[in-house]
């Protein structure tokens, strides 16, 4: 085989250089001219095949609708209130399933004891919960809250029961050694550091079904059915006004993201510093 | 004055059915202080659980284990351990591991990080103060390990294959720098292996055991001046005498 005369080597590395930079410049304009084709598609089928408005409005009638909500002011409320709702589900859920996941896993006895509970009630899905929101709460943001907090509550508690339970065991010998030999100091020192990982990523999901419940516990009206974007979300379609219903939509996605971006850059920074070197699963 | 005392210890294994391993039995063993003696024998023998029982971490049915006179009831910072697996905790820097122990005592901030640096310096790791243990080699890890154990000043330092885990050559390092630690901390050392070669170059002592049941095969003292030529004539002797043991020890049984 008679292949090409090998590259001096700096010009190699600077070929290899510019490939490497024209790839993540390709990726992010493919994933530009993506969101723009999808956007000429949608705005070309709605005006074009459906010509409905109420069926399917399009790109422009949206943006109007948006910048329409955004002039009356009341989308930062929707904004707030629903955050509200989510911070009161989540708070509850953080402050009752971290500390019952490692009891759980910790204390043996303690889990036979609660565990056949967890496995009755875990399997209900949370949005069966929303009668009993509505009659225990009324209807306020405590109620939509409470929806929330079942959603969050069950991925929390199992990811840091898990963690609990995979401590490994030289950890827990070596902080024995060390002195560290009390159940309190050695949960506090030992084993919850090291379940960290498992703790944040329940977090994660937890904040991501919080988020669909938020939804659905405002759509019944648990939230006080006043204010709030899932609220608003089923205002206009009983309104009729289905652009600003796809404006509430995109925003409880894009608000969604944001919040997952957040937390993992978050996260990330500060509690995972020491996994850099481990392979994320 | 940390002499070690293990006498009649037995420890049975329970398993399903009737039939229960034989670990250890009717272990007695002498350790005089800033003695170091190297447990060797093939795996299964039991030389781990005899450490770990030492340790606190595992207790005897029947015998008992001293340090100083002292009865051993649980583990016990007193004795230090090094672990064959990577045992550092991942989510503290190497400063703060070794900080651990003195942070469990209740030392204050300062002297814990004037304390840890200390042996920070005596492992020849003080680049390395805020780094992760994911940063690290297998020989830093073992080396902050062993800082770590020593940074509680105990009696005893006991340590499970701490070098079992590394490359021939990181290996023959760490045993130097461990005779080189031992001459300077004067600690007891109980150390593990099944590398004779190992034992052979590190111990006051070699403690031969037989598997299954664990029994105690034969007891060497090691009379070769340090540092010690593993191409020495002595110590191919010496290394073949403790290789024809434990075969012996093995038909014997």
């Amino acid at each position: 085989m008679r292949g090409l005369p090998p590259l001096p080597a700096r010009q190699g590395r600077d070929l290899l250089f510019m490939k490497e930079h024209w790839n993540t410049r390709k990726g992010t304009l493919l994933g530009i001219s993506a969101i723009i084709a999808t956007i000429i598609l949608w705005q070309a089928v709605a005006d074009l095949i459906v010509q409905n408005r109420f069926y399917l409005p399009s790109f422009t009638d949206v943006a109007g609708s948006f910048l329409d909500l955004v002039s009356r002011g009341t989308l930062l409320i929707d904004f707030e209130i629903s955050l509200l709702h989510f911070a009161i589900g989540l708070g509850a859920a953080l402050v009752t399933a971290v500390p019952l996941g490692v009891a759980m896993g910790w204390y043996r006895d303690f889990d036979r004891f609660i565990n056949p509970i967890v496995e009755i009630l875990r399997p209900v899905p949370p949005l069966a919960w929303i009668p009993f929101a509505i009659i225990w709460f009324g209807l306020t943001h405590e109620s939509a809250g409470f929806v929330i907090f079942v959603g969050c509550f069950f991925p929390i508690l199992i990811n840091t029961y898990t963690g609990f339970k995979s401590v490994p065991r030289v950890f827990v010998e070596a902080g024995k050694v060390l002195g560290c030999t009390r159940d309190i100091s050695l949960i506090r020192y030992i084993a919850f550091p090291s379940a960290i990982p498992s703790i944040t990523a329940g977090i994660r999901i937890a904040m991501g079904v919080g988020w669909m419940c938020l939804v659905a516990a405002e759509l019944f009206g648990a939230g006080g059915g006043k204010y709030g974007l899932g609220q608003k979300l089923w205002w206009y379609y009983n309104l009729h006004q289905t652009s600003n219903v796809v404006v509430y939509m995109l925003l409880l996605g894009l608000i969604g993201l944001v919040i997952d971006m957040v937390f993992r850059h978050y996260i990330e920074g500060r509690v995972e510093r020491w996994r850099a070197g481990e392979v994320r699963t | 004055m940390s002499g070690v005392s293990i006498s009649h210890v037995n420890r049975t294994f329970a398993k399903e059915g009737p039939e229960s391993t034989v670990a250890l039995e009717d272990i007695s063993l002498e350790i005089a202080d800033e003695e170091f003696v190297c447990l060797v024998g093939p795996s299964g023998c039991g030389k781990t659980t005899l450490l770990r029982i030492v340790a606190g971490l595992d207790a005897a049915n029947s015998g008992t284990v001293t340090v100083d006179g002292e009865t051993i009831t649980g583990p016990d910072p007193k004795r230090g351990m090094v672990f064959q697996e990577y045992s550092l905790f991942p989510w503290r820097t190497v400063l703060g591991n070794i900080a651990f122990g003195l942070e469990m005592k209740g030392e204050t901030r300062e002297a814990r990080t004037r304390i840890a640096e200390e042996y920070l310096d005596l492992v020849g790791l003080v680049q390395f103060r805020n780094a992760y243990p994911f940063e690290l080699s297998g020989g830093m890890r073992q080396r902050v390990a062993i800082a770590r154990a020593l940074a509680n000043n105990p009696d005893v330092l006991l340590m499970d294959e701490p070098f079992g885990a590394l490359d021939a050559q990181t290996r023959n390092v760490m045993q130097q720098e461990l005779l080189e630690i031992w001459e300077k901390t004067k600690k007891t050392i109980i150390f593990v292996t099944h590398s004779v070669d190992e034992a052979v170059f590190l111990a006051d002592r070699i403690v031969v055991l037989s598997p299954r049941p664990g029994r105690i095969c034969d007891n060497i003292t090691v009379d070769l001046s340090r540092p010690r030529d593993r191409t020495s004539v002595e110590f191919a002797e010496l290394r073949r005498h403790v290789l024809n043991l434990m075969q012996q020890c093995r038909l014997v049984r």
